[in-house]
């Protein structure tokens, strides 16, 4: 049900699109206005949390990651899963960002039966949400790059790089992008996975798969723009360079609608990005398991939210503020009152 | 208002913003961007389609031209008038698009667009640019 909802919510996004740009005719509004306004809310609302993040006390290092930590010197550290300096927990975070090993390490229970019917709990290897995860991060990446040949002029060298790499197939025409067909596996994946899983469906929410419905409906109009409806490339690099260079003209009338449906789920994205679970683009980065080395036998923790004004308070003296009515309970005691005395 | 690990954050969020920033960067003091100006034959007025269909799906009408050329055998087009074309890149198309550098490379390199056209057919030499 709630992957319905969402699949409404997105749809009712498109037909807004169509109907705005298209039956109303305020193209100037879905090519300039809602653009720009998302990218200020994407930036602005970005930092806004990262900076509301950056107020929350570091809690004190979680040490139970998995690797062996450092040690006497004829046990090997894992340095890589159980860094102690900063170097060593730069790279478990590069590792993280660039490689996902959080989802490499991911497992599913299964119930076997021994030799005499027995049941045994197991826990095995499921690598295909990593794997998918890759490929889905990785073709938005390339996807977003590739984009830039709008974005820019002169096109940059780099980017007809990738542009060159990224259709070198050379299938169909216009050229096949692998990227598409990629994050249409990876994304379709991560949406399956949630509704053929029952556990997964279970604990999934709108707020799950609303960004992916949105993200698989942006790369079906992308691809729906290039490779059915045939859109006129230079009319709508003269609307994009119009909005990066702040240099405004109205849309050329031979643009097809289906650029302001692309550009109002784009524009969706944005603005719904910082509030949503989407901002794991930068909390990643503020992971504690991730970003604190274990150094706890090597630095002293100072609990952050600690008051200096509340001295610490030891148990002798304790024992001298209550001596006498903890005698006279009968409480056993480090001094008597005639030792104290 | 007190940040834990500040400089660290502040820093990462500068690369953030200089990253999603860079395009805007990249064009400022830029002329207004316009579409290329493409250099038309003079001796024709009309394609052998409409000026929109051209614009937008050439790539599709070249790409049938080549499986007809050269899978079926059928070397003649007839377009939506009725008028017949012999389908061929260099004696059809080229005719009248004399300059590569002049006409087909105006939008494909402010559209990052590389057509494999001229792995098979040969750039005619005296267009070279």
């Amino acid at each position: 049900m709630k992957a319905i909802y969402s699949l409404i919510l997105v749809l009712a996004l498109v037909v807004l699109a169509t109907l705005g740009a298209g039956a109303a005719k305020m193209q100037i509004i879905f090519a300039y206005c809602v653009p720009g306004t998302a990218f200020v809310i994407f930036l602005v609302g970005f930092t806004a949390k990262i900076i509301g993040w950056a107020k929350s006390p570091v809690p004190f290092r979680i040490p139970t990651t998995g690797g062996q930590q450092q040690s006497l010197d004829w046990i090997a550290q894992n340095k890589w899963d159980n860094p102690s300096t900063g170097p060593q927990t730069a790279m478990r975070m590069l590792l993280e960002v660039l490689t996902f090993r959080s989802l490499f390490r991911n497992t599913k229970v299964i119930l076997r039966h021994d030799d005499g019917k027995n049941p045994i709990v197991a826990y095995v290897s499921a690598k295909w949400l990593w794997l998918f995860a890759l490929l889905f991060h990785y073709s938005f990446l390339v996807i977003a790059l590739r984009h830039m040949r709008l974005f820019l002029q002169p096109v940059p060298q780099f980017i007809v790089a990738v542009e060159f790499v990224d259709s070198v197939l050379q299938i169909y025409t216009p050229i096949v992008y692998q990227t598409d067909l990629l994050i249409l596996a990876g994304a379709g994946f991560l949406l399956a996975r949630r509704l053929y899983d029952a556990k997964l469906r279970y604990i999934s929410l709108v707020n799950d798969y609303f960004p992916l419905l949105l993200i698989l409906a942006i790369a079906l109009s992308g691809m729906y723009m290039r490779y059915i409806a045939k859109v006129d490339v230079m009319a709508i690099k003269d609307v994009v360079m119009g909005l990066t260079t702040f240099k405004f003209k109205t849309p050329p009338a031979t643009i097809d609608v289906s650029f302001y449906v692309h550009v109002f789920l784009v524009s969706t994205l944005l603005a719904y990005f910082p509030f949503s679970k989407l901002m794991h683009f930068g909390g990643v980065f503020l992971s504690p398991t991730r970003n604190l080395p274990n150094d706890t036998r090597m630095h002293h923790h100072e609990n952050p939210w600690n008051n200096p004004a509340i001295k610490p308070h030891s148990y002798e003296a304790y024992e001298d503020d209550f001596r006498e009515p903890m005698f006279e309970a009968g409480l056993p005691l480090e001094k008597n009152p005639e030792e104290a005395a | 208002m007190k940040l834990y690990n500040g400089g660290k954050i502040i820093t990462g969020l500068v690369i953030f913003l200089g990253i999603f920033l860079a395009p805007l960067a990249y064009n400022v003091g830029k002329a207004a961007y316009t579409q290329p100006k493409l250099k038309m034959p003079e001796n024709e007025k009309e394609c052998i389609e409409s000026k929109d269909f051209m614009r937008t799906k050439h790539m599709q009408l070249l790409n049938d031209w080549r499986d007809f050329a050269l899978r079926d055998g059928t070397r003649f087009y007839v377009n939506s008038k009725g008028k017949q074309f012999e389908m061929s890149l260099q004696k059809t198309c080229m005719k009248c698009h004399t300059n590569k550098a002049e006409f087909c490379d105006k939008c494909h390199l402010d559209a990052s667009v590389t057509p494999y056209c001229w792995d098979c057919h040969i750039q005619p030499e005296g267009l070279k640019k």
